[in-house]
């Protein structure tokens, strides 16, 4: 063994004090999880209005949306605590796909209906900058939350993680967005909507990535 | 029980234990691991000249994220993941550094190659400069000591006042920071 390797053996051995080990992922997903629906589920008892959800669940696409949203999130979620450790395969990334196309799918569907009552042919941005700022305002805070906790991991590809961390965020804060929009989305809403998604899973995927990887 | 299960048993005991702060059993699965490591990481198609850089890589990260082990599950397949890493990491810097050499014959300005060499030599000190700027303290000592005043470990451990151990580490540390802002740049 080379005299280099050996002493920096010594010196890590030396170095060696108690570690305090990570839960399993699981574990730590479950309560991230938990604590992100208890803080939205104490926003929508608030501030939300019930009775304008409980008519467009009857009406339109919401529950498929709700569900999409709330899938990809909550498995984006279980994906980047899986990949912030070392042994686990990188196929974890795909978990949230298919919650993403049931998400994808329940708003593309919402909007066509929306086109297709004769009310889709407003163009205009309307409310839609609310939404973006809805979203990137719960979005970015949770995104930030989301990467301190999957920094204790100290993952050795952050990009995935980062990423997965990013879109966990992003599904989260259009979860709740759904209890605040009292009607169904326009093609605007939805290139939009797509666009702070986007904006949130880019910013983690970049921030993160350099903040996933300081020791 | 197998030889193998039973030596990958022995290993996630042992670092159970470095998990709890034994320095004995830490460096002893240390000093086991290095001929595993440097099989794992030639597998991986690191050059000779570099498998000895990637394996003490490789023991720094297996000491910075030791706390992800989960000694109910066997420690191979963990070690291996950080190998496989590790090794690519260096495969990426190595693409990346030969791919800029081989841009920068394209980018010489004049026919004799030696009339680019004040302005490159000149960038190079200021990124150096910089870079160096950038580490903690106690790497950047060492590494001026070392690789810049030429002094060997015992003589730059007299000087800083670190342990000769610590000068290597630090060294090490140092170098690998600055490849890391090497790839950024």
């Amino acid at each position: 063994m080379s005299n280099d390797i050996d002493s920096l053996i010594e010196q890590l051995a030396r170095d060696a004090a108690p570690v305090k080990r990570l839960h399993p992922p699981m574990l730590r997903a479950g309560l991230c999880i938990v604590a992100i629906l208890s803080g939205m589920a104490v926003a929508i008892l608030l501030f939300a209005n019930l009775a304008v959800i409980e008519a467009r669940a009857d009406a339109g696409f919401l529950p498929i949306e709700l569900v999409g949203t709330l899938g990809t999130g909550i498995l984006a979620t279980i994906a980047a605590f899986h990949l912030s450790l070392p042994d686990r395969s990188p196929r974890w990334a795909l978990l949230p796909l298919p919650a993403l196309a049931v998400w994808l799918a329940g708003s593309g569907l919402g909007c066509v209906r929306h086109f297709l009552s004769g009310a889709g042919n407003d163009w205009s941005m309307r409310s839609s900058w609310h939404c973006v700022l809805f979203i990137c305002g719960v979005g970015l805070p949770l995104m930030v939350a989301m990467l301190l906790v999957l920094w204790r991991a100290r993952p050795l590809a952050p990009a995935p993680v980062a990423i997965a961390g990013g879109l966990a965020a992003a599904a989260f804060a259009a979860f709740l967005l759904e209890f605040f929009h009292p009607f169904d989305i326009s093609v605007m809403d939805l290139t939009l909507h797509a666009a702070a998604v986007g904006a949130v899973v880019w910013v983690s995927g970049v921030t993160g990535n350099r903040l996933l990887a300081k020791t | 029980m197998g030889f193998a299960t039973d030596q990958d048993h022995r290993w996630a005991e042992m670092m159970a234990a470095a998990q709890a702060g034994d320095p004995v059993a830490y460096r002893q699965l240390l000093s086991e691991l290095v001929p595993i490591l440097r099989a794992l990481v030639r597998r991986h198609g690191v050059p000779p000249m570099h498998v000895e850089d990637v394996v003490q890589d490789v023991l720094l990260t297996v000491h910075r994220v030791r706390h992800t082990y989960d000694p109910s599950l066997p420690f191979l397949p963990w070690l291996a993941a950080i190998a496989r890493r590790r090794s690519i990491d260096l495969l990426r810097r190595e693409g990346r550094r030969w791919a800029m050499e081989a841009s920068d014959d394209k980018l010489e300005t004049f026919a004799d190659p030696s009339a680019n060499a004040p302005t490159e030599n000149r960038e190079l000190q200021e990124w150096l400069g910089m870079a160096i700027a950038k580490l903690p303290p106690r790497q950047r000592k060492a590494l001026e000591l070392v690789k810049l005043q030429e002094m060997t470990v015992a003589e730059a451990a007299e000087a800083s006042g670190q342990t000769q151990g610590a000068v290597k580490v630090n060294v090490h540390r140092a170098l690998r920071a600055m490849r890391g802002l090497l790839g950024e740049g």
